[in-house]
């Protein structure tokens, strides 16, 4: 029987050679007539080990990394296929430590099957959670996804199973579910990774939400930035309908349940559920107030289930293993598993799947394996460019909703970013006013203006203008973004610059540096993107 | 190399045809022109605006709202750097002097000779691989000055 040789076709492994490390594997294959079949599978989620190439044997797959095209030779003439020892050779995939201590459900298959084989998913337990769910009341989909405790991983945390049930009760002659998988926060890739490694769990996933609420129509809004994404995504669309897992009959089921993936433009705040549904209806995407919520009032009207990738890739588990399965991981209100994904300044950044309670310092360190630059620790943010910046003194902080709010921070979707010492506070936080400037729907003033006048006050605040009073004034400001924006853009930009204030005041102290030639340059791009 | 060619009325309407149908078909038929001509043609606007039954200010403020969509056509090459939080904790913020400074333009702009565009991207995904670039929609990561070197020049020579 041929043996399978994997290389990853997830974008990230791509930007580090994975392409042609998979053509020089091939070249190698044809030139010395190997019976092997090369597999394109998703990414483990180890990215400092990408290029990771695996090698199925009788004892389980074999990792070698990173594997550099030039290399190809050399594993080949060790003999690779045949598990053979090589200096690249990282030993049994399972057994790598950092995947080995994780608990991954949503991530079960991914880095494993080829995204795009329906009878991989399906053979590595795919479509178990859809079968269940058809013999079940819609009643008794939205219990299930109830009791499990999962809460929406795009950020929010809103219990899923709620949000089902108000539009399950909600009468409509047409619902939808929308899954958003404009995942722009810095620092995040979970979504990327199941849109490329494991698409058709988030298609059966939609399709259980669609049951449960009586939905006949569903959108995948993918942002732009991500390519390779939606390419697998539409491709895995096309399959499911072709298989009869999608359209008039799904799984010979009776029901009708139609998917279309849409492409995003390139603005974070279609991020924010309403605007997402705006830009879907073919309109800027700028926020609509709530109340009506969308699950009453959605997509052109209707009611719409609206959730993350990770939440709607999550239900297939808990309804194959059952709610009690998926609750008994986690702490307190947080329930199950958090998909973390190690970012910026860190030797060993990449996915990392466990139940929720894991300390920061656990993350960075025991996973993250401190520092790339070996230069010492100062600040991570947590939760994208609306979370705060914590220093060394809170890193004991578990992973969890609650113990974030509870520091005026935020665990959004699950992104951790790591700061050397080369780090300005100052700067981060006139980065968070300068971010939501750009990309400010504009729809209400604290948001439009306010970070504008953000950006200023900290410019001051840096050129040493009247310190005491700029910095008063910028609290203030905060304030009133937090109370008066519509959404979380404006309301949380706030987060990054107060934490930065107040765990890292020196940086607000410093002397002031030389003129800033560019600030005005860019407060006048600033205006431009407007 | 970047798909691009001159704008055509009836190259752009059937383009808008094949989508009208899609319920909010307006961002897949700017998505679809984008794809065809490398940007959207002003003369576009009439064109979607009837066919979408809206006003030209509906769709001229949807362009103008994104900012993936061009009304002028880009440079043969476009190279989006990430400007995001993790790709500035490992140093984009020096790698956007260095191509500024390599290729004589600011982000945003396009070379004289219409080889290439830089532009700024927030986050690319690939977050554990920082700093990150996409050149023509091909991802890379862990960019350094000369590997950013070597991506500028092997497309402005085949330019």
């Amino acid at each position: 029987m041929s043996v399978k040789v994997f290389v990853p076709c997830d974008a990230a492994a791509l930007s580090v050679g994975a392409d042609a490390v998979a053509r020089a594997i091939s070249e190698q294959i044809a030139a010395r007539r190997l019976d092997l079949t090369l597999v394109r599978n998703g990414s483990r989620g180890l990215f400092w080990l990408e290029p990771l190439v695996e090698v199925e044997t009788p004892r389980g797959r074999i990792a070698y990394g990173p594997v550099s095209a030039d290399a190809v030779p050399g594993l080949f003439d060790a003999g690779f296929y045949e598990a053979k020892p090589h200096p690249l050779c990282l030993g049994p995939t399972e057994e790598i430590p950092y995947l080995k201590q994780q608990e991954r459900l949503t991530f079960a298959r991914c880095g494993i099957t080829d995204p795009l084989s329906l009878a991989d998913y399906i053979s590595h337990g795919g479509y178990k959670g859809l079968q269940r769910a058809l013999t079940l009341t819609p009643e008794a989909i939205v219990e299930e996804v109830t009791k499990s405790g999962l809460r929406g991983r795009g950020g929010a945390g809103f219990p899923t199973g709620i949000k089902w049930k108000t539009v399950w009760n909600t009468p409509g002659d047409q619902k939808y579910v929308c899954c958003n998988a404009d995942e722009g926060d810095s620092g995040t890739y979970a979504d990327r990774m199941i849109l490329e490694g494991d698409p058709f769990v988030l298609i059966e996933g939609m399709t259980i939400a669609a049951l449960a609420v009586g939905a006949t129509g569903g959108y995948v809004y993918i942002r732009s930035e991500y390519p390779h994404a939606f390419r697998t995504f539409r491709r895995a669309i096309a399959l499911a309908y072709e298989n009869g897992y999608l359209g008039a009959n799904v799984a010979g089921s009776g029901k009708r349940f139609d998917l279309e993936a849409r492409l995003g433009a390139g603005a974070y705040i279609c991020g924010e559920e309403t605007s997402m549904l705006e830009s879907l209806e073919g309109r800027r995407g700028q926020i609509r107030p709530k109340p009506p919520l969308p699950a009453i009032e959605g997509l052109f009207g209707k009611p719409t289930v609206i959730n993350n990738v990770i939440s709607l890739a999550t239900v297939p588990i808990i309804l194959d293993k059952g709610s009690d399965f998926y609750r008994d991981f986690g702490m307190g209100r947080s329930r199950g598993t958090l998909t973390i994904q190690l970012s910026g300044n860190l030797k060993h950044g990449g996915l990392v799947e466990k139940a929720f309670g894991l300390t920061l310092r656990q993350a960075i360190y025991d996973f993250g394996g401190g520092t790339f630059s070996g230069r010492p620790f100062r600040a991570v943010q947590v939760g994208g460019p609306l979370g705060a910046y914590f220093p060394e003194s809170l890193l004991d902080t578990p992973l969890d909703y609650e113990a974030f709010a509870a520091l005026k921070g935020l665990l959004g979707h699950g992104g951790i970013v790591v700061f050397d010492d080369t780090v300005d506070l100052a700067r981060q936080a006139r980065f968070a006013m300068e971010f939501c400037a750009i990309e400010s729907c504009g729809k209400c003033t604290p948001c439009r203006i306010g970070s504008t006048r953000g950006v200023e006050v900290i410019d001051k605040i840096i050129a040493h203008q009247n310190r005491p009073a700029n910095l008063q004034l910028l609290d203030e400001l905060c304030e009133l973004m937090v109370d008066g924006s519509l959404c979380a853009l404006g309301g949380l930009t706030p987060f990054p610059v107060l934490s930065a204030i107040r765990h890292f005041p020196e940086d607000f102290d410093k002397p002031a540096p030389k003129p800033l030639a560019h600030v005005g340059e860019r407060a006048q791009e600033t205006q431009q993107w407007r | 190399m970047s798909q691009t060619s001159t704008w055509d009325t009836d190259r752009a309407l059937a383009r808008i045809q094949e989508l009208e149908h899609l319920p909010g078909a307006l961002l897949p038929v700017l998505h679809a022109l984008q794809e065809e001509f490398g940007y959207i043609d002003k003369a576009a606007v009439p064109l979607i605006a009837s066919a979408l039954n809206l006003s030209h200010a509906e769709v001229h403020g949807c362009i103008s709202f994104y900012h993936d969509f061009r009304d002028t056509p880009p440079g043969r090459h476009v190279l989006h750097i990430c400007r995001a939080e993790a790709c500035q904790s490992m140093g984009c913020e020096s790698l956007v002097e260095h191509v500024e400074s390599r290729v004589g333009v600011k982000l945003g702009e396009t070379t004289a000779d219409r080889s290439l565009t830089v532009e700024s991207v927030y986050c690319l995904g690939n977050c554990a691989l920082s700093p990150s670039v996409m050149l023509d929609g091909k991802p890379y990561g862990r960019v350094s000055n000369q590997v950013a070197d070597f991506l500028i020049d092997g497309v402005r020579r085949r330019a």
